[in-house]
């Protein structure tokens, strides 16, 4: 998103002086996708304060990915403010004031990059026109540093806190015009700062939407059916009526959206909601809680049963093509060498450490909600639509939440809390124990890919057939079901067939951090690694060699999508993120095949390019240990909170490292069999590797890094284990084959 | 039924059943937010408090069995928030989400309060059982050691002293 004529400023003074500057911003489409189609409408993100305090508003949900901290870097940068007068605060969800207030797609940082900048810039004119006229000296000869503005001239000099009264009543500049620093001069971009919420957390302040509390507030737990949309029949809610602390109890029918795949917010699911003092004496009531459910159309899932319709489904003729290219079929039948290779990976929760909470206050006919939502706006659609109310009559209080990865992207626990607040007409605040939340996710679909590849003499891969099978009803795609036309490494080999089947789901299914891409590259990666060791190249080189190949033209991106994946692929920048991590690594120094080797991988993704190696040994009884892992990333021109960056990085590496160990979500009867971390473990301390983090700066645009550093490290272990003990991983989690951390 | 707690060296008389866990006490009752619900059956960590100086896991102490020691939750670790673990915590800017770090912070200085000058070997195990979803236990590791050697200079900055140091990402 850049900033266009569309947008322009408005700045009105601030109640006791100093003031205020608003963006008026029409959203691209791009945006509208994660929230509202706002018409163009204000938004005010600084405060001049007389006594130099700069209040920066930070617009977007913050979930650790940083957020809140960076967009406020860029607009102080332009405005020239010194870091340390700035405070920053967080704003409501108001799509009246501000555009894209949401956490996802790794779209904070491409989107807020132009016009963030912008917003300071103008304000430092503004600052320096106001001087400029009390001296009497033209603006151009007036220069900015640290919240002062200063006349070389005169050797005059005035504080932000000083002049900007006067600068809320100066003529509104362009934002189209507004003059942007050489990087050269960045003082706050590209140099680190501490998390602004980084001094309350560990003093343990309430900082985050599980901490937020009301006067009179009440707390519910809510009980849904172990299978997902399964109705109440009958309780004993009398009896649960009577236990301590117990305010209320009552049956949710619940207004579950019905068709041949679940929706991306499929609406109220049905339930019991206890109501009561305190949360623990609404829990304690719950465990006497006895429920004949009606358990649906989802009753008879079981992992086993996918497992076996996929194998079928791979047997037959694909429902669907996504991308053919040459003759695929032709071509692995005259190939010099044929490779195969089954690969299954499964359910997943995303399970941030906090559990799913929302307050909620019914006044009359509004309400007013307290949330760590991803996406404020999508929850305000489904509380006005569940509750029949407007959607102006709906507010959103954004609040940190203790982690998202894509979780707090669905709104249901919002919508629940709504409607228990509205019965019961009092502020409730809703708290999912653990074991809700790893029952009732919107989970990371597992899936089954079947492929083929063909070598040339040359050992040059000459054919790639990928049969997909995901969930659906053979039209329509479950949530995060689909695979991309673009995805690599289509257009880099002439004989080429993406082919597609899907077989139904009746589960909640959503994005997991690096969606699609935290399964495509385990997948891809490997094959590709599978090839370059059936052509007896070195996997790295093998790599720069596919890259090198002339690809087929790329389509134009489809309307409304920032790049998300293929079309704007470039081999380029990711031969240069190859070549900086095989030297970083010391890639090729190593012996290998002692039980101990390098592997890598590379992923496009979220605009990121990124390659990884990892150090990995694994002895005879299957235990591994990771000993480092190298990551070479390009995100663009500039690493605006090289801190953050480096953290976000290493939580990455983590995160992709529990995937595929450990977790996965299996169905029996319907029903999640995995409630908590025992069963759906995340990497500790003693199994975190040592992680070096490189950045190469290109002359593009900033990305973002919330997502695509995950995606490479899954198949970057999995090839070093390959290369370690000469098995080939095809199946994720690891454990599920007798893997295990040493 | 009542209970005598002592947190954070004030006393308090609660009326609950005996088997409330602690955390629910300190939460709610005590309204200390600090502390916090991850999973409540002991695999997270991040509802770690200190009884009688040693770190537990209140999701899984019976209140009945904490109202004879004293108890510190995150808010009574320090007066002006500068125990070296927290001064640590900020130079090295530990926290992502930072759910979870209240909790790594009473396990690391529980740790340091008993081995000064803690090995790698030490730091993971009075670490294992503290989760970080967000994966920051390169950086818990790196702050446990500096406040270690925090803990050893003679004054403490106050918390706005604490410059930002520097990560290794080139």
């Amino acid at each position: 998103m850049v900033v266009n004529r569309r947008s322009f400023l408005r700045v009105s003074s601030l109640a006791g002086g100093g003031m205020l500057i608003g963006l008026y911003m029409k959203p691209q489409k791009a945006e509208a996708q994660f929230g509202p189609a706002a018409a163009p409408l204000p938004n005010n993100y600084i405060k001049i304060h007389p006594d130099g305090t700069v209040i920066i508003m930070a617009k977007d949900p913050e979930v650790g990915q940083g957020v809140k901290t960076m967009l406020p870097m860029l607009i102080a940068e332009e405005l020239d403010a010194d870091w340390k007068m700035v405070k920053v605060e967080q704003t409501d969800f108001d799509d009246t004031k501000y555009a894209g207030q949401f956490a996802g797609g790794s779209l904070a940082t491409p989107f807020n990059w132009d016009p963030m900048r912008r917003v300071g810039a103008a304000g430092r004119e503004l600052l320096v026109n106001a001087a400029a006229q009390t001296w009497g000296v033209p603006a151009e000869e007036c220069s900015t540093a640290a919240g002062h503005v200063h006349h070389a001239g005169s050797k005059r000099s005035v504080s932000y806190g000083e002049i900007a009264s006067k600068a809320a009543s100066m003529p509104v500049p362009d934002l189209q015009k507004v003059k942007l620093k050489d990087p050269a001069d960045y003082k706050i971009i590209g140099h680190s700062k501490r998390g602004v919420d980084t001094p309350r957390i560990v003093t343990g302040k309430p900082t985050f939407a599980i901490d937020f509390t009301l006067p009179n507030m009440l707390f519910a737990s809510y009980q849904k059916c172990p299978v997902f949309g399964g109705k109440v029949v009958s309780a004993n809610l009398d009896e649960i009526k009577t236990m301590p602390g117990v305010r209320d109890a009552f049956i949710v029918e619940g207004k579950v959206q019905d068709g041949t795949v679940v929706a991306q917010d499929p609406g109220l699911e049905p339930g019991i909601a206890i109501v009561a003092d305190t949360w623990w004496q609404a829990q304690t009531a719950r465990k006497k809680l006895q429920v004949k459910w009606d358990e649906g159309k989802g009753a008879s899932q079981s992992t086993a049963g996918f497992a076996q319709k996929a194998e079928e489904l791979s047997k037959q003729a694909p429902m669907k093509v996504i991308r053919k290219d040459g003759n695929p079929e032709g071509a692995l039948q005259s190939a010099a060498k044929m490779v195969e290779g089954a690969y299954a990976y499964p359910f997943i929760s995303h399970a941030p450490l906090e559990p799913q909470n929302c307050t909620a206050h019914w006044q009359g006919d509004k309400i007013e909600i307290w949330s760590n939502s991803q996406i404020p706006g999508g929850g305000r659609t489904l509380v006005a639509k569940t509750l029949g109310i407007p959607e102006k009559d709906v507010t959103i209080h954004m609040q940190r939440g203790g982690g998202g990865f894509g979780r707090r992207l669905t709104n249901d626990y919002m919508v629940e809390s709504a409607w228990i607040s509205k019965q019961i007409n009092a502020p409730v605040k809703l708290l999912w124990s653990r074991e809700d939340d790893f029952g009732h996710d919107y989970y990371r679909p597992g899936g089954f890919q079947y492929l083929k590849g063909g070598l040339d003499q040359s050992g040059k891969i000459v054919a790639w057939q990928n049969h997909f099978i995901s969930w659906g009803d053979g039209e329509h795609p479950s949530p995060q079901s689909t695979m991309s036309a673009t995805e690599f490494p289509a257009r880099y080999i002439e004989n080429y067939a993406l082919n597609w089947s899907m077989q139904p789901l009746w589960l909640k299914t959503g994005a997991l951090r690096a969606p699609g891409s935290n399964v495509y590259a385990f997948v891809i990666q490997s094959f590709i690694d599978e090839l370059a060791h059936a052509a007896g190249k070195d996997p790295l080189e093998f790599r720069l060699a596919l890259l090198e190949n002339t690809p087929l033209p790329a389509p134009p991106p489809p309307p409304g999508r920032g790049g998300f994946g293929g079309p704007a692929f470039s081999a380029e920048r990711t031969s240069g993120v190859l070549k900086l991590v095989r030297e970083k690594s010391g890639w090729g120094k190593q012996s290998s095949g002692s039980g101990r080797a390098m592997g890598v991988a590379f992923h496009f993704s979220h605009m990121g390019y990124f390659a990884e190696v990892a150090d990995v040994s694994v002895t005879p009884e299957k235990k591994l240990r990771v000993h480092k892992v190298w990551v070479a990333a390009d995100i663009g021109s500039h690493i605006i909170n090289p801190m953050n960056a480096e953290n976000l990085c290493h939580g990455a590496v983590i995160d992709g490292l529990s995937e595929l160990m450990g977790q996965q979500i299996t169905l029996e009867n319907g029903a999640v069999m995995q409630h908590n971390y025992d069963r759906h473990p995340m990497v500790r301390m003693s199994q975190a590797p040592e992680i070096e983090v490189h950045f190469l700066k290109t002359s593009n645009p900033p990305t973002g890094l919330g997502e695509p550093a995950l995606p490479p490290i899954l198949p970057a272990v999995c090839n070093a284990i390959f290369s370690a003990s000469g098995t080939r991983i095809r199946e994720t989690p690891l454990s599920k084959s007798g893997y295990g951390w040493a | 039924m009542a209970f005598q707690l002592t947190v954070n060296g004030r006393s308090s008389t609660v009326d609950v059943p005996a088997d409330t866990p602690l955390l629910w006490v300190i939460r709610d009752v005590l309204k200390l937010k600090g502390t916090k619900y991850g999973c409540g059956i002991g695999q997270c960590g991040a509802c770690t408090v200190h009884l009688n100086g040693k770190a537990v896991r209140s999701c899984l102490t019976p209140v009945s069995a904490a109202a004879k020691a004293p108890i510190t939750t995150i808010e009574g670790l320090s007066a002006e928030g500068n125990h070296p673990v927290q001064v640590a915590w900020m130079e090295i800017d530990v926290p992502q989400c930072g759910y979870c770090q209240a909790g790594q912070i009473m396990s690391a200085s529980a740790l340091l309060a008993r081995t000064p000058k803690p090995t790698d070997q030490e730091i993971n195990s009075a670490m294992n059982g503290n989760l970080c979803r967000c994966g920051t236990y390169i950086r818990i590791r790196q702050a446990i050691h500096k406040a270690a050697e925090i803990a050893t200079t003679s004054r403490l900055k106050k918390p706005s002293e604490v410059a930002l140091g520097q990560g290794g990402a080139r």
